[in-house]
C-alpha cells in the first residue's frame, strides 16, 4: 500500500535520457513529429490549465468590486481595492461558520486517525476469531451511498440529543471516516517489521504501550496521508451538516459549517444582494484548502488516488 | 500473556466498532426496515405498508424523471472525464519528444498536475457558487459576458445557462468534468509510471508512433485504473446532490420544472420538506440498488484479460 505513496512521490515523469533538451536531434522523422505534438500538446495542457485558474482568479477579482460592477460586465477591473469586503464577510457569517467548522475538526480529525489507527492496527497485527470479518464489515461501509443512511441516521443523532451540536457532527464525520481510515492504516500497519514490535514487548513494554510508542511513530508516513485525506474530506462534507446541523427550534442557534453557510450566503443573495460580500466568503473558505494542498500537494494526491487503487 | 492480550485487542476495538455501528451499519440497516413504513417522521407511529412506497415510487413521474437524469449523468459524465484525463495524462507522461528511444513527459509536467489537482480539493459547495457566477444569465456571468464580448450572443437575449431546460444538464456536467479530470489524471499518471520503460522503449525502437504506443502499450496496461475510475465515476453520477440542490432553481434544487432532477434531490426533498420518512427510505434503497447494479455492470462491461507485466 506505500507503493502509490512512493510513485507519486516520485513526482513528474522520469525521463530516461537527459531532459528535455531542444538541440538535440532524434531520428530524422521522428523529430518533425515531435515538433508538432509538442506544440499541440502545449497547446491543450495550456487551455486546460487556464481553464482551472481563471474562473477562479475571476471569482476572487469580483470580491474586490463593487455590486453594480459585477452586474454590469463580467471583464470590468476591480476600482477600489480595499480589503473590507473581507472584513464584511466574516462579520455576516462566514467567520461564525470557520470557527464551527474549525471547532468540529479539532476534534474530529484527531478522533478519527486515533479510533482508525486503533482498529487498523488490532485487525492487521492480532490474529483473533472473526479478524477478516470485521475488516471487511468496516471496509464495506464505504461501498453505500450515504444517502441511504440518512432518514435513520437523523433520527439516531436526534434521539442521542445531538442534533445542531458539535458533539453529534463530530461523532458522525469519525464513524463515516473509518472505513477508509481503517482500510489505509492496515495497510501500512501490515508492512511494519515485526521484529521491532517482538523487541518491545521483550523490553517489558505492554501492548498499549508498544502501540503508542513504537508502532504508531513508526506510521507516521501513513498518518500524515490519511490525516490530510480526512482534513480535506470533512472540510468539505456538505449532505452530513445539511441533515444533522439545523437550529432545532427559535433559540437554538445556528451551528452552521463553512460549506453550509457558503450555500445560505448564496440563496441570501437573493433577497439582499450583495455579491462581493459572498465571494469574498468563497476565497476566505478558498484559502486554508490551497495552503493545505500547495504545502502537502504530493501527500494530496497520493492519499486521493489510493483510496481508489487496489 | 494470552489473557492480556485479548483483552487489549477488545480494548481497541470497543470505541470505534461502536460508533461505528450506532452512526454507520445500524442506520443503514434500519432504512429497509423504515422503506416498508408509512413513518411521518415526527413521531415513532407508524404501519408497515408492505412495498406501498415502491409502488408508489414507480409512478412518481419527477422520481422517473430524477432517474432520467442520473442515467445521462451515468453516460456522459465518465466518458468525458476519462477521456480527457487519459489525453492530459499521455500528454504529461509521454508526450514529450522521443530521443535517442527515450520517452518522457512534457517540460513542466509536474507544474500541469498540481494546477490540475487543485479544483479537487475545493469543496462542492466552493464549486457551486463559482459557477453560479460563471453561468450568471446577464453579462456579469463570466460565460455570457465572454459571448457578448465575442459578440456571439445578443446584449438583450443572454443565455440561460441554468434556467433553459434544454441546457441545464450539460452545464452542470461541465462543472463535475471541470472538478474531475485532475484527480483521474493523477490516478491514471501513477499507473503511468509503475509501467515499465522498456517497453515503451522497444516498441519505439520498432517504430511505433505515439498513437499506436498509446493504444497497443499504454492503454491495455492501465486497464485496470480506467476501470476503477468508471465505477468511481459511476457512482458520483448516481450521486450529485449537492450541484443540483444549489446551483438549479426550486427547494433542494431541480429546476426549473423538474428538469434536472436527480434521485437524491428528490429523496432529501420528501424527507427534509415533506417529512415523508418512510418514502425517502425508499428511494435511498433504490439508490442502492441501482448504484450496485451499475457498478456489477460497469465491471463486467470493462473486463479484459489482466495484462501482467
Amino acid at each position: 500500500m506505500s507503493a502509490p505513496l512512493k510513485t507519486a512521490s516520485r513526482g513528474d515523469s522520469v525521463p530516461t535520457g537527459p531532459t528535455v533538451d531542444k538541440g538535440r536531434t532524434g531520428p530524422g522523422d521522428e523529430r518533425g513529429e515531435g515538433v508538432v505534438l509538442n506544440v499541440f500538446s502545449h497547446g491543450f495542457l495550456a487551455l486546460w490549465a487556464l481553464l482551472i485558474v481563471l474562473p477562479l482568479l475571476w471569482l476572487v477579482l469580483s470580491s474586490f468590486k463593487t455590486d453594480a460592477q459585477i452586474g454590469g460586465s463580467a471583464f470590468g477591473w476591480p476600482e477600489n481595492w480595499t480589503l473590507d469586503v473581507f472584513s464584511r464577510a466574516w462579520d455576516k457569517g462566514i467567520g461564525d461558520y470557520f470557527v464551527n467548522t474549525v471547532i468540529v475538526l479539532v476534534f474530529s480529525v484527531p478522533l478519527t486517525m486515533l479510533f482508525g489507527s486503533m482498529a487498523a492496527y488490532v485487525l492487521a497485527r492480532y490474529p483473533f476469531r472473526g479478524n477478516r470479518l470485521l475488516y471487511y464489515f468496516f471496509v464495506a461501509g464505504a461501498m453505500f451511498p450515504v444517502f441511504l443512511a440518512l432518514v435513520p441516521l437523523f433520527f439516531m443523532v436526534k434521539r442521542l440529543d445531538m442534533l445542531n451540536t458539535y458533539q453529534g457532527l463530530i461523532l458522525v464525520y469519525v464513524a463515516y471516516s473509518l472505513p477508509f481510515t481503517v482500510f489505509f492504516m492496515h495497510a501500512f500497519f501490515r508492512t511494519l517489521p515485526t521484529a521491532v514490535f517482538e523487541a518491545a514487548i521483550l523490553d517489558g513494554a505492554s501492548h498499549t504501550r508498544t502501540f503508542f510508542q513504537v508502532m504508531l511513530p513508526m506510521a507516521k508516513p501513513g498518518l500524515i496521508s490519511v490525516g490530510i485525506f480526512n482534513t480535506l474530506g470533512q472540510w468539505n462534507q456538505f449532505i452530513l451538516p445539511t441533515v444533522l446541523m439545523q437550529p432545532q427550534s427559535g433559540d437554538d442557534p445556528e451551528r452552521y459549517v463553512l460549506t453550509q453557510g457558503l450555500i445560505q450566503l448564496q440563496q441570501q443573495q437573493g433577497y439582499a444582494s450583495d455579491l462581493p460580500v459572498l465571494f469574498a466568503g468563497v476565497t476566505i473558505a478558498m484559502i486554508p484548502m490551497l495552503v493545505v494542498y500547495l504545502s502537502f500537494q504530493r501527500q494530496v494526491q497520493a492519499g486521493l488516488t489510493s483510496a481508489t487503487l487496489k | 500473556m494470552r489473557k492480556g492480550q485479548n483483552r487489549f485487542v477488545a480494548g481497541f476495538l470497543l470505541a470505534p466498532v461502536a460508533l461505528y455501528l450506532i452512526f454507520v451499519i445500524w442506520p443503514y440497516i434500519q432504512t429497509f426496515g423504515y422503506s416498508l413504513t408509512d413513518w411521518k417522521g415526527q413521531s415513532q407511529t407508524f404501519s408497515f405498508i408492505g412495498l406501498d412506497n415502491y409502488t408508489a415510487l414507480f409512478e412518481d413521474d419527477i422520481f422517473l424523471q430524477a432517474i432520467w437524469h442520473n442515467i445521462l449523468f451515468l453516460v456522459f459524465i465518465p466518458v468525458i472525464t476519462i477521456l480527457l484525463a487519459l489525453f492530459f495524462a499521455f500528454m504529461l507522461n509521454a508526450g514529450g519528444r522521443g530521443r535517442a528511444g527515450g520517452v518522457s513527459g512534457v517540460a513542466g509536467s509536474g507544474f500541469y498536475k498540481i494546477v490540475y489537482f487543485f479544483p479537487q480539493v475545493l469543496s462542492l459547495a466552493i464549486l457551486a457558487v463559482l459557477f453560479g457566477a460563471v453561468y450568471r444569465s446577464d453579462s456579469g456571468g463570466m460565460v455570457n459576458g465572454l459571448l457578448m464580448k465575442l459578440g456571439l450572443v445578443d446584449e438583450s437575449a443572454p443565455v440561460e445557462w441554468l434556467n433553459e431546460p434544454n441546457m441545464v444538464l450539460w452545464a452542470l456536467i461541465l462543472v463535475v468534468v471541470w472538478h474531475g479530470v485532475g484527480f483521474y489524471l493523477v490516478l491514471f499518471s501513477a499507473a503511468m509510471q509503475a509501467i515499465p520503460r522498456d517497453i515503451y522503449e522497444a516498441a519505439l525502437i520498432d517504430g511505433a508512433g505515439r498513437a499506436h504506443t498509446f493504444f497497443r502499450i499504454t492503454l491495455p496496461l492501465l486497464w485496470d485504473s480506467v476501470q476503477t475510475a468508471w465505477v468511481y465515476l459511476g457512482i458520483a453520477a448516481m450521486d450529485m446532490f449537492i450541484l443540483v440542490s444549489t446551483m438549479t432553481a426550486g427547494e433542494y434544487g431541480g429546476g426549473p420544472d423538474h428538469h434536472s432532477e436527480v434521485m437524491a434531490t428528490v429523496m432529501m426533498r420528501n424527507f427534509l420538506l415533506y417529512g415523508r420518512s418512510g418514502y425517502a427510505c425508499a428511494m435511498g434503497v433504490v439508490m442502492l440498488l441501482l448504484t450496485l447494479i451499475v457498478s456489477v455492470v460497469m465491471l463486467r462491461a470493462t473486463r479484459r484479460e489482466r495484462v501482467e507485466f
